[in-house]
């Protein structure tokens, strides 16, 4: 198999090299953010650490993290680090579980991102001369236009069909000839049945490689799609609070993790309680801190993603680190169908209905290829009528209530006081039988 | 002239109606009438009982869900075209049935029916303005 990179030096450096190159981006970046932001400084000058103490990568521990309530402080360009002259592009998070985070882009920054997303894309063996059907959603959320430039980069030809109206998409993909998908992978296999409905025989197609993230999966649901969608199945790691898709990806040659592109998004695995760096291969909750952005960047982000780090150099070639398809969280949101959600702001919703009281406890399946969510609700006096109208009206108010807030069609059930499991007098607020 | 109706909130489970009926049973309360209105996913248990505090009570200590509302206990003539009738005059008054159900025991030569309106006072009056007999809650327990 032909080896595809998109920037070859640097993606197969020996890591003497590149960690010279880290260790001399990130004093830079910690001179600047000190300098000319003032929510860094002060968290610095709380821990008593200077950027001149920077003197190798390991001291990178001595930094304090910043965590996404420290966006939210700081709401809306508070840690941007330009004038917002310099900015050209801001996207943003959907706000629900509060203020949206927000995070801004240069002009360099923008090109720098294309550049991690062809890289990404060569990962997968995209080159030029591809059709590439980018499903993932154009607006606020980075995936659709993160995606969309690094195909442009490449030279590959995008086809910014966005989400949603998949029969069209179908069509599209028999009739340009896509070769390259990229959507999440629940979408994917929304295609595969669509396909199936209209009759497309997917071996017709010109798919040849699909590139999936935004949500957890597992390697059962890779075979799943492989075979349904008669391509091959890689993983893509990204957030937007660190750029957006391309911060890591999955080559061809490997399913045990994805290339961090770590001269830009220097990883570290922390213990979640402690806050304790761990040794290079333990399990633990992924930190970046972004090297080169001009506009945002951001000093040891707290994903709350649980991984671990691979350093044996990959059969490809690259001497960049992997990290291992995310297994959880180490905090409590759930992604159901690509949206995080928290189940503070279902409880939010439920605390904003009159007498409606927060005994609730959420459940999350796959059924076929779509996570379902249902909230089960315990019925207080105060809401309980004799008149089956006024229950099942309240529980479409809840459902409708949900949807607006969070963006997620779920399911309300109306429970007897009581039957919402408590262990030691905590509720269980969530139970996810879906198999990742 | 109103009658006090219990009701319950049920999850569509096994043996919760017997649960409650063994309250009751336990308590010494006796279920003069009752029904059950479902969905896919729950149920409401409407009765009418001898002791409608104690039962309120003995229920929200067994961590059932209950509220209590006013009902009108209804004699209908017991022949063709009885309920029929009723429901007339309560067609062209325009008032609104929520529900009703049936009591097991007859009023002399009446059957008697339960209802439940939005404006229940409004309703006693269209209906004794009508000529019809409404039974208060101690009558109908006596039946």
């Amino acid at each position: 198999m032909a080896i595809h990179y998109w920037e070859e030096e640097i993606e197969t450096l020996p890591r003497i090299g590149l960690q010279s190159i880290q260790l001399r981006r990130l004093q830079h970046l910690v001179t600047r953010v000190y300098k000319t932001v003032k929510p860094y400084r002060d968290k610095m000058e709380e821990k008593g650490v200077r950027p001149e103490d920077i003197k190798s990568l390991d001291d990178l521990g001595k930094l304090p993290f910043t965590v996404k309530d420290d966006l939210r402080d700081n709401y809306p360009f508070g840690l941007f680090t330009v004038p917002l002259d310099e900015v050209v592009r801001v996207h943003a998070s959907s706000g629900t579980t509060g203020k949206p985070t927000v995070v801004g882009y240069t002009e360099k920054d923008i090109d720098l991102w294309a550049s991690v997303m062809a890289r990404a894309l060569a990962c997968a063996g995209a080159h030029k001369g591809d059709m590439v059907h980018n499903a993932y959603g154009y607006g606020l959320f980075t995936g659709g236009l993160g995606a969309h430039y690094g195909v442009e980069k490449m030279g590959a030809t995008v086809i910014p069909v966005s989400g949603g109206n998949t029969k069209r998409q179908i069509t599209i993909m028999r009739d340009f000839g896509s070769t390259v998908l990229l959507s999440t992978p629940s979408y994917a296999l929304n295609l595969a049945d669509a396909m199936d409905e209209m009759q497309v025989d997917p071996t017709k197609l010109s798919l040849r490689v699909g590139i999936f993230g935004a949500e957890p999966w597992s390697e059962n649901m890779r075979e799943e799609v492989e075979r349904k969608l008669n391509l091959k199945a890689v993983d893509i790691y990204g957030l937007s609070e660190v750029m957006g898709p391309g911060v890591a990806m999955e080559c061809l040659h490997t399913t045990k993790g994805m290339h961090v592109f770590e001269d830009h998004f220097l990883p570290e695995i922390i213990d979640p309680e402690s806050g304790e760096v761990l040794p290079p291969g333990e399990k633990g909750e992924l930190v970046f801190t972004t090297l080169t952005k001009e506009a945002f960047p951001i000093i040891r982000y707290r994903t709350k993603d649980i991984s671990r780090l691979i350093y044996e150099t990959c059969e490809c070639g690259r001497t960049l680190v992997r990290m291992e398809k995310v297994t959880g969280r180490s905090d409590d949101m759930l992604i159901i169908r690509g949206v995080n959600v928290f189940p503070s702001q279902v409880e939010h919703v439920l605390m904003g209905i009159e007498g409606v009281e927060p005994h609730y406890q959420i459940v999350v399946e796959r059924e076929g290829n779509l996570d379902t969510m249902l909230v089960q609700v315990e019925v207080s006096g105060a809401v309980f009528s004799d008149e089956i109208r006024v229950l099942e009206n309240l529980g479409k108010r809840i459902e409708a209530e949900i949807k607006d807030m969070l963006g997620v069609t779920c399911k309300v059930k109306l429970v007897e006081p009581r039957t919402i499991q408590r262990s030691e007098g905590k509720a269980q607020r969530v139970i996810d039988k879906r198999k990742i | 002239m109103k009658v006090e109706q219990i009701a319950i909130f049920l999850e569509n489970k096994s043996g919760r109606l017997s649960e409650i009926t063994g309250v009751l049973a336990d308590n010494n309360i006796n279920i003069r009438s009752l029904s059950l209105a479902d969905t896919a996913d729950f149920g409401i248990l409407r009765l009418i009982v001898d002791k409608v505090e104690k039962a309120e009570r003995v229920l929200k200590e067994g961590g059932f869900t209950v509220g209590k509302t006013n009902v009108i206990a209804v004699e209908v003539p017991d022949r063709v075209g009885g309920l029929a009738s009723v429901l007339k005059v309560l067609e062209k008054a325009q008032l609104n049935v929520e529900y009703m159900y049936a009591f097991v025991n007859k009023s002399g030569e009446n059957a008697v029916m339960i209802f439940r309106f939005e404006e229940t006072d409004e309703a006693i009056k269209i209906l004794q303005d009508a000529g019809i007999t409404i039974l208060s809650g101690a009558q109908i327990c006596a039946l």
